[in-house]
């Protein structure tokens, strides 16, 4: 197979092309974590660890560390990616009301695993992160909200709150300040809905994780009907390299709006999954092709498609993810990926980067985010809690090969009567990727119409969807 | 089976209680929840859930809308080791679905089924957040991840021993 062999040569000659122009890109969350025995309170403060809470605690007041946030650039790291600072500046103070900051730990948006990485590995820098931010809005009692399953993490957690309560760090009167904050840490019951703020803090509450209306909003009456501030865990790691570094140098890092650093999780069809830290400004193709992130496509094949920022935002073909529909190179961060709205881009999201290979079947892989949706719908608004089962329902029709053209047709349609028409995003999430999916595969999901027997032994592969820049020449 | 915390799961249950302020001692349902289940075999029966309703001073009702909202309370009986297996998107782009079959054909049983011996229940569940280790699945506390049919086996042979050794 002389030919064959050439063809892959000529692949990997592509790819190393593309690997020599990485650049190591800044760390500011990872750069200790592979240090040994980082996860501790001793190595931790040996390698500088803490030294933002005195910096934050002793030399600046609240105001002023917002400001700096503020300055920083630094946008919610959850997924949608609202200014931290301007949220923090939005908490109500009224006189004799205790204020409460909430983590959420809460991560379930499917591909998102990259605060699972900070808890599990670098516990004392969200321990930190909380601390001053804590300090920032005036809340005594700080909760970190963690999903139910990851259930082995709060043990890790609470050590290192114990550890930091040791060294003074919390507790009553830190560092002589006044200032008392206690961190607690509750499990949740395993609902993705929680994630979202108001349900989240409903479930603090101890009650079903049911959105809650918009306005009032959190920041007003939240937790307890007290001022809250509901932040992601990457977003409160990142404000000890804010505080440390100072906004203004934080926000010279990245591209525009884009700034700092940002936590991608990678997965499926690469040849190295995993939690990557990157500054948004590489490209796509770098991030998916260089051997210091997802190494390749697993096993020299080709890419077909790629959900870059957790499975709510639109899927994307391989053509419109490395290029924009401009033909300008597509990078990983906000503005680049949601480069031509929904029509040809995507989101940067929570930073879940799934990508598929060309033997992934498109109209399969949106059943089982459809499934998801409809499992997770807390069942209050009636667009969302019927639409999800009704997308569920007639997407497993098509994929068995029961589906008629007409049919997706509906499937478009009901997704449009689901987004916007909800109280909280759930609807939006849940009608984004089969939205993306008919968008841009509609041909695929029309050959398991035309085809409904071979639909069920074969694939429909990459047709026209091919790689513009690795398929072989 | 008595339903009542013994001292050790009370001084639990104190401690999840003192977290919140004054009058706000329903905030503790869903960690009180979580004790319960793994206090009282792994499920929680109207009798617990009422247990826990008069604990935190609350209606029952109070207690069952949540326990069955949120997926990981098991308002029937399980067994002993419960395979929570993930099927969303990235598990199933990474071959979950080969993963499930294998354990259903190897257990003999369907999802949300017990084997006869009361050792091994399937339940399917979306994402767990383990997306870049897939496929996975989630046995009590922990996850076992990067799952194959060998591994499948290893694990079912590791708690059938270590049942047999309890036993």
């Amino acid at each position: 197979m002389p030919l064959l062999l050439n063809i892959e040569q000529k692949q990997q000659q592509k790819i190393k092309e593309v690997v020599k122009y990485i650049t190591m890109g800044v760390k500011l969350l990872l750069d200790k974590a592979n240090v040994p025995g980082i996860r501790s309170y001793e190595v931790y403060r040996r390698e500088g660890g803490y030294r933002s809470v005195e910096k934050a605690l002793k030399e600046m007041n609240p105001e002023a560390i917002v400001e700096e946030v503020k300055k920083s650039g630094l946008r919610g790291r959850g997924g949608a990616g609202f200014p931290t600072g301007m949220k923090w500046s939005f908490i109500a103070k009224p006189e004799g009301v205790p204020r409460h900051l909430v983590c959420n730990a809460d991560e379930s948006e499917p591909g998102t695993f990259k605060d699972r990485y900070l808890m599990e590995f670098l516990p004392h820098l969200l321990i930190e992160g909380l601390i001053i931010s804590s300090f920032a809005l005036g809340s005594n009692d700080t909760y970190i909200y963690i999903r139910g399953e990851y259930a082995w993490i709060p043990d890790i957690l609470e050590e290192a709150i114990n550890e930091a309560k040791a060294n003074g760090w919390l507790g009553k009167n830190i560092l002589g300040t006044g200032f008392d904050c206690n961190i607690h840490v509750q499990r949740g019951g395993g609902a993705y809905i929680c994630g979202e703020e108001t349900a989240l803090i409903e479930s603090l509450e101890g009650k079903r994780g049911n959105p809650r209306i918009k306005p009032p909003f959190p920041a007003i009456q939240g937790l307890w009907m007290r001022p809250t501030v509901v932040n992601n865990v990457e977003t409160l790691a990142a404000i000890v390299p804010i505080i440390n570094i100072g906004g203004e140098a934080y926000a010279k890092i990245g591209v525009g709006k884009s700034t700092g650093t940002k936590l991608i999780s990678a997965c499926g069809n690469i040849n190295k999954p995993g939690v990557y830290e990157i500054d948004m400004t590489i490209s796509v193709e770098e991030f998916i092709y260089s051997d210091e992130y997802c190494g390749g496509i697993k096993g020299g094949k080709k890419l077909k498609a790629c959900i870059p920022g957790g499975s709510s935002v639109p899927i994307l073909p391989a053509n419109l993810l490395l290029k924009t529909a401009k033909g300008e190179t597509r990078y990983m961060n906000y503005e680049s990926l949601s480069d031509g709205g929904f029509a040809t881009g995507s989101m940067l999201g929570s930073g879940g980067f799934i990508v598929l290979d060309e033997d992934q079947c498109i109209v399969k892989n949106t059943l089982t985010l459809a499934r998801f949706y409809r499992h997770e719908s807390c069942g209050q608004c009636s667009p969302c809690r019927e639409g999800t089962g009704w997308m569920e329902k007639i997407l497993q029709k098509i994929e068995q090969g029961k589906g008629t053209i007409a049919d997706i047709d509906l499937l478009w349609d009901i997704q449009r009567k689901i987004e916007g028409n909800t109280i909280c995003p759930l609807g939006d999430a849940a009608s984004w990727p089969v939205a993306a999916a008919i968008r841009h595969f509609r041909d695929e999901f029309e050959w398991h119409v035309n085809n409904p027997e071979l639909s069920q032994t074969s694939n429909f592969g990459l047709q026209h969807y091919a790689d513009p820049i690795h398929v072989p020449a | 089976m008595a339903y009542i915390f013994n001292d050790t799961q009370m001084t639990e249950f104190k401690r999840l209680v003192a977290r919140y302020p004054e009058g706000k001692q329903k905030s503790a349902l869903l960690p009180v929840l979580h004790l319960a289940q793994e206090s009282f075999g792994g499920w929680l029966s109207t009798e617990a859930l009422d247990y826990v309703a008069s604990l935190l001073s609350i209606e029952p009702i109070e207690v069952y809308e949540v326990a069955t909202f949120y997926t990981m309370f098991n308002v029937k009986p399980v067994g002993k080791y419960v395979f929570e297996v993930c099927q969303t998107g990235p598990c199933m782009i990474s071959g979950s679905d080969s993963i499930i079959d294998y354990i259903k054909h190897v257990l003999d049983i369907k999802p949300g089924e017990t084997t006869k011996d009361g050792l091994f229940t399937l339940k399917l569940v979306e994402c767990l957040g383990a997306c870049g280790y897939a496929p996975m699945m989630q046995v009590g506390k922990f996850y076992k991840e990067h799952l194959t049919k060998e591994k499948v086996d290893a694990i079912i042979a590791e708690y059938r021993a270590e049942a047999a050794t309890k036993n």
